[in-house]
Parts: structure tokens; C-alpha cells; sequence
């Protein structure tokens, strides 16, 4: 790993003008991604600045009115155990008990998983599902970002030199809405998701009202599979509304070969996944 | 023949290392401090077959941190020779050029030059920049394609050795063999049913924990001190040696407490670029791997490409098997295919053999022995197409194995003969498991479906020299001196062996793993030999104890006779315990030091089965391991608890094998998974408790019987999922790994 | 790049080192506070073997940088054994053959020992789960696995 500086700011304001300082810079939360990435070469810099001695990056907070605000470098593990979350935000914390292992869960944050940017994020689908949205800090001030606009390539993301993700912010759930991430991975955990698909499903007097679907490692970016969800809108919850909506997923789906899987199998799979995760989020 | 009736023998005491194995304070090779330490980094070829056209190491060398630089170069001058380091004959050149390469990168992870620095961040840094010109050569990944027409040539000069004869035309096939008994053609013949069919396999690595690293000291005297991850020092001593050309007596190795091995640690890697590191620099150099350079430049174990046919009468009865095994040696020749052939048939008494063995070169890494080397490959095929046999037939699948299971006396196509074996007993006993009776149980869910498979493996195991020394000590403990590397609480298997000859507890001795200079020759800590043979030394060297024990007491009573019997010394009338003899020993002549040395010829061979019960996801392919039932013969087991251990981590290792692990090669010949996330090894979440069952068929040239089951249990796993699989889906797979996409693939095929 | 001056607790104790920002706490500790006991398998999260607890929660000390544990509490295998009495995990492992090379059981140790603060009894399945961060490759884990019910049962004794 080549050397570099090191900050760790106390408040919003310092990170601000450190950031806006030093463009080259990288920001900090959990590391499960930065640190690989620094010493495998993918990455370098010459300052590292932390981000998790910052307040508002470490809190969640819960507002039953209006919903959850989860700072950008708070670690699965403390989402995992949290008592609002858990009973508000079901899917939520499953999917930070997804990523990595015990141990990775005690770093890695939602924040991190958003802003590396990668396709096969196991958190992004879910929280494109639940209409989150990212809470950036700049130079020109605070901007709200949808979470499905975050990611624009493999690794990059929309965030502007000096600017840095303070938090996600998730609606409150309403009345029969469910949501539900589901992956593929050949091993049962420590393992990238071949595909992941994020549900939300909201069921009012029999009918589907409102449906979002997103795809993971199926697209150089989290895929936002708007289509996919509006045809089940107006439905019953049917298998054959479900493998509708399933097929038009597996359509939008881009997916690549690679190591981790042939891309015949992940357009497969995408099928498979997306009709499981829209069963289990209707059967709710 | 009755049962021995033994007091420690088969009992389960805590192993010897076991607090500073629980604490941190066992030290491992990468733990070492040493005064003036330098950190060693290895630079390695990005190209998986390329020319070298310069190595320019001027603007590393200029940087403050940098203490010395190697190449190929700085091997001593010596006229190319064939060398022997026990794994067959080879030239000096392909030995050190698998250290760091000369003339040509032959794989991609290929070492092409070293850096000592101030820390290993340091090392790391400057290696890069060492300036690297290639020339880029075509690449060949596969045996079949190495050996077919026009196929790019690794090595300029390697001939294929053709049936023993040395040929004229360069090859990538190092060596042709064949093994003929009987007459296949006749065979096949008679037979009433005879399939054949083709498998591959993709290279696997043995995935210790530990990455390979060793400290070198070239001393001021001229001696060459190495600390390092072994399984076998004098194999070190001597590798070193040979490639350094120095006299054995020069170098000392001292085996560190070692992460893991499953032969992947037999060979050497680090141990002489940093010895000539610490020659060129002046100070002790240590170099530790990184996960990705264990992957790429350690030896993984042969991928491969299997033919096997084999004809059965309608009534199970097996007349003929043929076997074509064309195994990748990786960089350098030395493919295991060799025990492949001896494994592939060895569980049946089949008449008519042929089986067809080829070593070839392919742009990999230079492969190393895997737990039961080649004969997982092998047993993959040939139970595949015995359960197909089998269901052809309509026959039970363990009563098609024990009617044709291979017995005292059976011949191999090899030529050797079974002495006594446990193949019969290990499959009577698969077949009288509850679990092989037991109901497979539901699905979890709507997709998917459940299968039972079994399987058998055979290993002929390895015997080699070992030596022990025994100190008796005032106190009645005794410390025993060994050279065998403890990967898995051998320490205490080898130790209870001397201590049921002196009738102490386990408690009472106190082993040491030494260095080369400190004890005599032992061979390698693998071929399943360790208790076998080193406990054999054990054994040998107390009842020498007891002879000199013995005779001191006569003095002491002046008697005549002096009897040994359950820890108590006797002669006439006098009576001591072996603790209150040891405590006299002083006053009435010289300490008391048994000593022992053993070259065993009679390994006893090894066989072990499998029961598995798997539920394949019908939609995605994969596939869940729901039950596992491990059965082998052990011959003794000393140490029963460190006996299902070795069966369970060699069933897991074989599940990953079956299911997921797998080197992905791009077209390029780049490793496109070299971590830990990709190359994806079973976590604790990946299978179930793995049930043990152990058979005890003594081996009768061993005092107690042992035969050694360090690997025959890894062989088995693969072929016995592949069976439970086709139980499951009705798909047979005929490649490794049987990954989800290739088992979707099967099922969509339809 | 400047070094930098870390204060923190360690195994109960107070502790300082100098640490090149670049430096991860598994070279802190090995490098800088002769703290060997934590092992590297992979140095990318993946095996497990240098799990240590910071601030109690369980991470892979290969992923965390030695600075960022100014003023923290860093817990590491040597700090498990109460002075010459072994842990009852750690007893638990010896007496079920719970390891074999050992290179991965700091780990598994660390790992178990903060399973059973947040379970104490936690199910097969539980333990599983909870433990697929970390990798070992002799025991097939059905050994690791039996040891740490075995460990629970004790701690769960032995605090009644």
C-alpha cells in the first residue's frame, strides 16, 4: 500500500473544508472496500480521511411519522440489532446480516456499500426498493439524491469533487407494504451476489398499489427496474402477475460473463429470483 | 487374531501444543523477530507464457529503502545436472526456475526477480519498480490442449519419455506411461455392459491459511540458517541445498509451527530467494506470501482430462477397466499422475487393466501434491461410471463395490500386491450405517429435490525415514526429540506411541519438533506417513528406553533378569515404577537416551468411503450438502478425536472441490479469482456436522497397527456427490466443480 | 508520511505505538506491540484469521487502520485467558480437538467470544453463521462447531 495521511475529523464542517481541500482524497467509513482497494492498487491517495468520528455519519435515527435516517458509516451490525429497524425496516436489516461475514458486518456500512458503487451491491436493490434517499454533503451546501441515481458506472458514483454521503433516509413503510431482497451466491455466505434482486410490493384491499423491483450484478450499475414493478401495479398478487413482472426484470437485465458466473445463467437467475422475492414479499 | 488391549492407545488426551495454539503464542513462521530483519517482496510475471527481454532493476535499486535486489542471475554458476529431491528426476534448471525464472515466464505469478527492504510495505513497493520487458508467447491451459499438433512448447528441451524410452520430438507430454494386466480387449469382450466416459477437472489449491514464508540467514560462518511454514525440513535442507549448491551440512532448517499444508508445503518457494537475499545483503530476510501470490505461485493440484471404460457381466461382476489420465503438471513436469494410475482401479479386483498416464506442461503454476494427490481426479471417473454400472444393472451401488472389492492378495495393474486392506470392511460398513438406510428426508422447499450418493478413494499412503530420540528425564517424563512437522496434533499421536511402550501417560511426555541438525533424517510430514512412521520411531526408541532402563536396574539390584510389564520394572523381589526407576537413574550410571531410526517399507494402504445425501435447487443449480457420512480404515487410530478430524477436514476439503473451488483462467491464462472471496472455499455455513465412522483393519507391519489417514478421505467426496446429485436431478455431471451454473446447465439441458 | 502517535486499550491495558498511517492494525499489533497471537490468512476480510474485537465489536483487524483505534478498545486472542487460567472457550477448543494446524483459531476464538456475548446459546445453525467469516481448512468445522456449544453449556453453567 502506498503512504499516505490520515485525518479524522470531528464535525460536518471540518470534513467539509478537508474534503474541499484535498479532491484526491479518500473518504473513510467502514474500509471493508476502501482498504482492499488501496492495497490491491485499485485505489491510491495520499490522505485518508475518516469519516466515523463525525455524529451525524454514526447515528440512526427513527421517526415514526416520517422514517429512518441511517448515517452513512454506521456498521451492519449496529443495523442488524437495532430495535426500530428491525420491526420497521425488516428487509433492512436482513440485508445488512448479508453483507460479508460477522466480522465484515462490524465495518461495513450501507454508505460504503452505496458509494463503492459496485453492480453486485447486495444492499443498493433493496434500498432502490424501499425509495431511499442519499443525503449529500458539498461545498454548495446539502442536496438529496434518489438511491437508484447514486451509482452511474462500475466503481463511480454521482458525488462531486468535495462532496461526501453524510446519510440514507428511508420513508416510513404504509400499511401493507413489503419489501424483500433476495440473492444468488454459490456459497451460503462471504460471497457476491451472481444476482440480487430487491423487492417492494404495497397490497391495499386485494389490488398491488405500489411496486418497485431492482437488480444487482446484472448491469454495469444497480439496475432500477421501473417497468418491472409498474406492470404489477392495479393487480392481483397472481403468480401471473409475478412471472410478468419477473420476465420484464429478466429483459432488463444486461448481464455480463465473468469468474462468478456465465451471464446466460445470470439472466436465468434473474427470472428465478425476482418471481421468489416478489412471492415472499406478497405472501407478507 | 486377537485385539491388542492397549492403555493410552485410542484414547483421547489434549495434544501437547494445545495452550499455545489457544493463546497466540505458538510461534508460526511469519511470527519470527530477529535483530537486523529485512522484509523480502517477490516481483512475479503478469503474462502466463512470455519471453524475458530485459529486467532493469536500476531505479528500484535507488530507492532509500532497498537493501539488495535478486534474479535468476544470482544463482551460483553450476553446469546443468538431473537432480533427485525424492519426486523423481529432474534438471537443476526447471527446480530453480520455478524459484525465479530465467529466460521465460512459464504462468502467470511466475517469480521473476526479489527485493530486501526495511519493511515489508517497503519490499512491496519497490519491487515494482524493477522495469519488466516480455515478449509476449502464446499460452496452452489445458493437457489436451498441450498435447495437441502445433500447441505453443513451454520447454524448448523437454522430450517425452515414452513408455520409460526417451523420444526425439520436443513436447509438452514430459512422460507416457502405461500399466497393462491382463488382457482389456479380452475383457471388454466378455463383459456384458461396458460404459465409457469422458471427465475434466479444473486445478484446485489446497487453501491452507497460512501463506508459505520463510526467514534465511546467510551467517558469517558461512552456514545458512532457515526458519520457515515446512512440512518436512530436510526436504528444505536439501531442496536448498541442491539449488544453492552448498553441502547439506550447511544449511540448517528449523520447521516454525506451520499453518496448514496438505502438501502444498512439501515443496519449496520463498526459502532460497530469501537465502540468497540475506547472501546478498548481509542480514536475516524474511519473505511471507500474499494470499493472491499463494494462489498464483504456489503449487495447486492438476487439473485434468479422464477416459475410463469399464466392462461388468450382468451380474455386477467387473472383467475390464481401461483409464486414460492426462493430468497438468502446471509449469514444470511432475504432474501426480503417476499414483493417479495406482489409485484409479485400486478399490476392485478387476483382471483386465490398461490405464494410460500422461505428465504434460501447461501455462499453470507448477502443481504440488493435494491430500491423496491425483487420486481424487481419478475415483471422480471411476465411481461415476460404476454408478452407472450400477443402475444400468439395477444393482445396489455398495453391493456392486463389495462383490468386486479388492482383498488381500488382489493385483494392481501396477504390479503390486494387496497385503492386507480394509476396502471390503469400510464398505460393509458404509452399508450397515443407519445412514445409508435412513429416509433422505423432505425438500426444503417446492424446487427442489433430494439424492444419496456414495463413493469410495483409495491411498496407497507413503512410508520414508523418521528418527526420535528419548530423553529420560529425573522425574519420570520423557522428552521426545522428532522432526516431523505438527500440522494436526501429531505431537501427541507420535508421543502416545512411546508412551504405551513405558506405560506413562500422555502427559508424561514432552515432544519437540527440532531442526535439521538436531535429529535425525525424517521425511515430509505428508503421504499420510506421520504417525505411521514417525510413530514407529517412537515406539522403536522407548522400547529402547526400556532396554537401557532395564539394564539399569539389574544394577541397581544385582540381579540377573529384570522384567517391564504396565509401567512397573521388576527383578526377584525388587519392584520400581518407570518414574521411581527414572529417578534413580542418576546414581547408578549414565542418563537414559532411547533412541530409534525407521525406513518403513510397509505402509499399509488406506481406503474410505462416503455417504452423502445432497438437495439440489431445481431453479439455480445448487446444490446443499443435507448429510455426510466419513468411513475409513485407520488400521489403529492412536488418537481417535485427531483421526475423525483428519476424515472430517478431507471430506469438507473434497466438498469444496466438488461443488465450487476452482482456478477460473481467463483466454490469457490470468487467475481471475486469486483471493479468498472468489476461490470459494466451504465456510462453517457451507455443510453439515460431518459423521465419522472409523474402520480399524490393522496393519500388520506396524507395531499397533496404523496405517495413516492424513488423505484417503478427500478422494471419495467429489464422485459420491456427483452420484447423489444424479439421484437427485437424474443428471450425471462429468466436470469439476459441479458449480450452480453447470448444474442448471445439466437440468436445463434436460 | 508522518507517523502517528495511537493510544488505546488493549487487552484491558493501557497501550501506545507509532503507526505509519498506511499501517493496518493487524501490522500494529504484530509489528509495533509484538502482538503475534493475530494472524494474516488473506489481508482482505475474507478468512477470519485476524479477527480481534474493537470497541467489542467483532472486525478483521487486516480491514481497520492501526490509527483508527486511537482512544478504543482493541481485545485480542492474548487478551482471552484470565493470567494462567485458560478461557472455558479456549479450554473447550484443546479438549475437542477444535483445532489442528491452529493458524485460523485466534479467530475462531475472537469470533466465538463475541458470538457468546450477543447468544449465549446460540443454536448449530446460530454458530454456523456467525462464524462463515472465518475460514479453516483442516477441521471441516464440525469440531469448531461441537466446541463452542460445549463452551456455551459451560459458561452458562458456570454463571448460574
Amino acid at each position: 500500500m502506498k503512504s499516505f495521511d490520515y485525518a479524522a475529523p470531528r464535525t460536518l464542517d471540518e470534513a467539509l473544508s478537508l474534503v474541499a481541500q484535498n479532491p484526491q482524497a479518500q473518504v473513510l467509513a467502514g474500509g471493508t472496500d476502501l482498504l482492499v482497494q488501496l492495497k490491491n492498487g485499485r485505489r491510491e491517495t495520499d490522505l485518508v480521511i475518516d469519516l466515523k468520528r463525525i455524529a451525524e455519519l454514526k447515528t440512526i435515527a427513527f421517526d415514526p411519522k416520517k422514517g429512518l435516517t441511517v448515517g452513512a458509516a454506521v456498521p451492519c451490525a449496529q443495523l442488524c440489532a437495532h430495535a426500530d429497524l428491525r420491526q420497521h425496516y425488516p428487509s433492512l436489516a436482513e440485508v445488512a446480516g448479508l453483507i460479508g461475514g460477522t466480522a465484515i458486518q462490524g465495518r461495513a456500512s450501507l454508505g460504503g456499500n452505496l458509494c463503492n458503487a459496485a453492480p453486485s451491491a447486495d444492499s443498493v436493490p433493496l434500498m432502490i426498493a424501499l425509495a431511499a434517499q442519499a443525503r449529500v454533503a458539498g461545498p454548495q451546501g446539502i442536496r438529496d439524491v434518489p438511491v437508484e441515481d447514486f451509482c452511474v458506472a462500475p466503481g463511480k458514483n454521482l458525488l462531486a469533487p468535495g462532496e461526501f454521503l453524510v446519510n440514507i433516509f428511508f420513508p416510513i413503510p404504509a400499511a401493507g407494504f413489503h419489501a424483500q431482497y433476495l440473492r444468488f451466491t454459490p456459497r451460503n455466505e462471504m460471497d457476491i451476489a451472481v444476482v440480487g434482486v430487491g423487492v417492494s410490493t404495497r397490497v391495499e384491499n386485494g389490488k398491488i398499489t405500489a411496486a418497485r423491483i431492482a437488480l444487482a450484478s446484472v448491469a454495469p450499475t444497480p439496475l432500477f427496474v421501473k417497468e418491472a414493478g409498474d406492470s404489477l401495479i392495479g393487480q392481483a398478487p397472481t403468480p401471473e402477475a409475478i412471472a410478468q413482472a419477473a420476465s420484464l426484470a429478466q429483459a432488463a437485465a444486461k448481464p455480463i460473463s465473468d469468474m462468478r458466473a456465465p451471464a446466460d445463467y445470470r439472466r436465468h437467475l434473474c427470472g428465478v429470483l425476482t418471481r421468489r422475492a416478489l412471492t415472499a414479499a406478497l405472501a407478507q | 487374531m486377537s485385539t491388542p488391549q492397549y492403555s493410552l492407545i485410542g484414547t483421547r488426551p489434549p495434544r501437547h501444543d494445545g495452550a499455545d495454539k489457544v493463546t497466540g503464542r505458538a510461534l508460526y513462521g511469519a511470527d519470527l523477530k530477529m535483530s537486523g530483519l529485512l522484509h523480502g517482496s517477490i516481483l512475479r510475471s503478469p503474462h502466463a507464457h512470455a519471453r524475458i527481454l530485459s529486467i532493469d532493476t536500476s531505479k528500484a535499486a535507488a530507492h532509500p529503502d532497498c537493501r539488495g535486489i535478486v534474479t535468476a542471475a544470482d544463482f551460483p554458476a553450476t553446469p546443468e545436472r538431473i537432480v533427485d529431491l525424492g519426486e523423481g528426476e529432474t534438471p537443476l534448471s526447471y527446480i530453480r526456475g520455478n524459484m525465479l525464472a530465467s529466460g521465460k515466464v512459464l504462468y502467470e505469478g511466475h517469480a521473476v526477480a526479489a527485493v530486501a527492504a526495511t519493511s515489508a510495505q517497503a519490499a512491496a513497493e519497490i519491487a515494482k519498480l524493477i522495469e519488466m520487458k516480455y515478449e509476449p508467447l502464446p499460452c496452452v491451459l489445458t493437457a489436451p490442449a498441450a498435447m495437441a499438433p502445433g500447441a505453443p512448447l513451454l520447454h524448448p528441451d523437454l522430450r517425452c519419455k515414452e513408455f520409460g524410452q526417451p523420444t526425439t520430438a520436443p513436447s509438452n507430454v514430459a512422460d507416457h506411461f502405461r500399466q497393462v494386466m491382463g488382457n482389456s480387449e479380452e475383457g471388454f469382450a466378455q463383459a456384458d455392459i461396458v460404459i465409457e466416459r469422458e471427465f475434466t477437472t479444473s486445478t484446485v489449491h489446497q487453501g491452507y491459511i497460512e501463506p508459505h514464508t520463510a526467514t534465511a540467514l546467510w551467517n558469517n560462518d558461512g552456514r545458512l540458517l532457515i526458519w520457515c511454514a515446512t512440512q518436512g525440513s530436510f526436504v528444505v535442507r536439501d531442496s536448498v541445498a541442491c539449488m544453492l549448491d552448498l553441502p547439506v551440512s550447511r544449511v540448517r532448517v528449523t520447521p516454525m509451527e506451520i499453518g496448514g499444508g496438505f502438501g502444498g508445503k512439501v515443496p519449496v518457494y520463498v526459502e532460497p530467494v530469501a537465502a540468497l537475499l540475506s547472501q546478498k545483503t548481509g542480514h536475516p530476510v524474511k519473505i511471507t506470501m500474499t494470499r493472491r501470490e499463494v494462489l498464483e505461485g504456489s503449487g495447486p493440484t492438476p487439473g485434468s482430462f479422464i477416459r475410463v471404460k469399464i466392462g461388468a457381466k450382468k451380474d455386477g461382476t467387473l472383467v475390464a477397466a481401461q483409464a486414460y489420465l492426462a493430468y497438468e503438471a502446471g509449469a514444470y513436469p511432475g504432474a501426480m499422475v503417476s499414483p493417479a494410475a495406482t489409485c484409479v482401479f485400486a478399490a476392485y479386483d478387476i483382471p483386465n487393466q490398461t490405464i494410460d498416464g500422461y505428465d504434460v506442461v501447461v501455462n499453470k503454476p507448477s502443481t504440488a501434491p493435494y491430500r491423496a494427490p491425483g487420486a481424487t481426479n481419478a475415483a471422480f471417473a471411476t465411481e461415476t461410471v460404476l454408478d452407472e454400472i450400477a443402475e444400468t444393472l439395477k444393482l445396489d451401488p455398495l453391493d456392486l463395490r463389495i462383490r468386486n472389492a479388492a482383498k488381500e492378495g488382489t493385483r494392481r495393474a501396477d504390479g503390486a500386491k494387496f497385503r492386507r486392506i480394509g476396502c471390503l470392511e469400510v464398505l460393509e460398513t458404509m452399508k450397515a450405517h443407519p445412514h445409508y438406510s435412513a429416509p433422505l428426508g423432505e425438500p426444503s422447499h417446492a424446487a427442489a429435490q433430494r439424492g444419496r450418493g456414495v463413493a469410495v478413494g483409495f491411498w496407497m499412503n507413503a512410508g520414508l525415514p523418521s528418527s526420535c530420540t528419548l530423553n529420560v528425564h529425573a522425574d519420570g517424563s520423557v522428552g521426545l526429540i522428532e522432526g516431523s512437522t505438527d500440522i494436526g496434533g501429531s505431537r501427541t499421536s507420535i508421543a502416545m506411541q512411546a508412551a504405551e511402550v513405558l506405560g506413562l501417560q500422555s502427559e508424561d511426555m514432552r515432544p519437540s519438533v527440532v531442526d535439521t541438525d538436531t535429529i535425525g533424517y525424517t521425511g515430509v510430514t505428508g503421504g499420510s506417513r506421520t504417525t505411521f512412521a514417525t510413530g514407529w520411531a517412537a515406539h522403536d526408541a522407548a522400547q529402547d528406553v526400556v532396554r537401557q532402563m532395564k539394564e539399569r536396574a539389574a544394577r541397581l539390584w544385582q540381579v540377573e533378569e529384570v522384567q517391564f510389564a504396565n509401567g512397573v520394572f521388576t527383578g526377584g523381589e525388587h519392584k520400581l515404577t518407570f518414574k521411581q526407576l527414572a529417578a534413580r537413574v542418576g546414581e547408578i550410571g549414565a542418563p537414559v537416551v532411547g533412541r530409534a531410526s525407521v525406513n518403513p517399507r510397509g505402509a499399509g494402504g488406506s481406503f474410505a468411503g462416503v455417504i452423502v445425501d445432497v438437495e439440489v435447487d431445481m431453479e439455480t443449480g445448487k446444490t446443499s450438502i443435507i448429510r455426510f457420512t466419513s468411513v475409513q480404515d485407520a488400521g489403529k487410530a492412536i488418537h481417535p478425536s485427531y483421526v475423525e478430524g483428519q476424515m472430517q477436514g478431507g471430506s469438507v476439503q473434497g466438498i469444496g472441490w466438488a461443488l465450487n473451488e476452482e482456478y477460473f483462467m481467463s483466454a490469457e491464462g490470468r487467475m481471475m479469482n486469486a483471493s479468498f472471496l472468489d476461490y470459494r472455499m466451504p465456510t462453517a455455513l457451507d455443510v453439515p456436522m460431518i459423521d465419522t465412522a472409523i474402520v480399524e483393519v490393522p496393519n500388520p507391519v506396524h507395531p499397533y497397527g496404523v496405517r495413516g489417514v492424513g488423505e484417503a478421505n478427500i478422494v471419495a467426496p467429489p464422485a459420491a456427490i456427483a452420484n447423489a446429485i444424479h439421484a437427485a436431478t437424474g443428471h450425471r455431471m462429468r466436470h469439476l466443480p459441479m458449480n450452480p451454473p453447470s448444474v442448471m446447465a445439466a437440468i436445463l439441458r434436460g | 508520511m508522518k507517523k502517528v502517535h495511537v493510544q488505546l486499550t488493549l487487552n484491558g491495558e493501557p497501550a501506545e505505538f507509532l503507526a505509519e498511517p498506511r499501517q493496518t492494525l493487524l501490522e500494529c499489533l504484530r509489528d509495533n506491540l509484538n502482538l503475534t497471537g493475530t494472524k494474516e490468512g488473506c489481508g482482505d476480510g475474507n478468512c477470519g484469521s485476524c479477527s480481534v474485537l474493537l470497541d467489542g465489536q467483532l472486525v478483521t483487524s487486516c480491514l481497520v487502520l492501526g490509527v483508527e483505534t486511537d482512544g478504543l478498545r482493541v481485545d485480542t486472542v492474548e487478551g482471552i485467558a484470565k493470567g494462567s487460567t485458560l478461557h472455558p472457550i479456549q479450554k473447550a477448543f484443546i479438549d475437542n480437538a477444535a483445532l489442528q494446524c491452529g493458524i485460523c483459531t485466534p479467530g475462531f476464538l475472537m469470533a466465538t467470544k463475541s458470538l457468546l456475548e450477543h447468544n449465549p446459546n446460540p443454536t448449530e445453525p446460530e454458530i454456523r453463521l456467525w462464524l462463515a467469516n472465518n475460514l479453516c481448512r483442516c477441521t471441516g468445522y464440525d469440531k469448531i462447531v461441537r466446541a463452542v456449544m460445549i463452551a456455551a453449556a459451560e459458561m452458562q453453567e458456570s454463571a448460574q
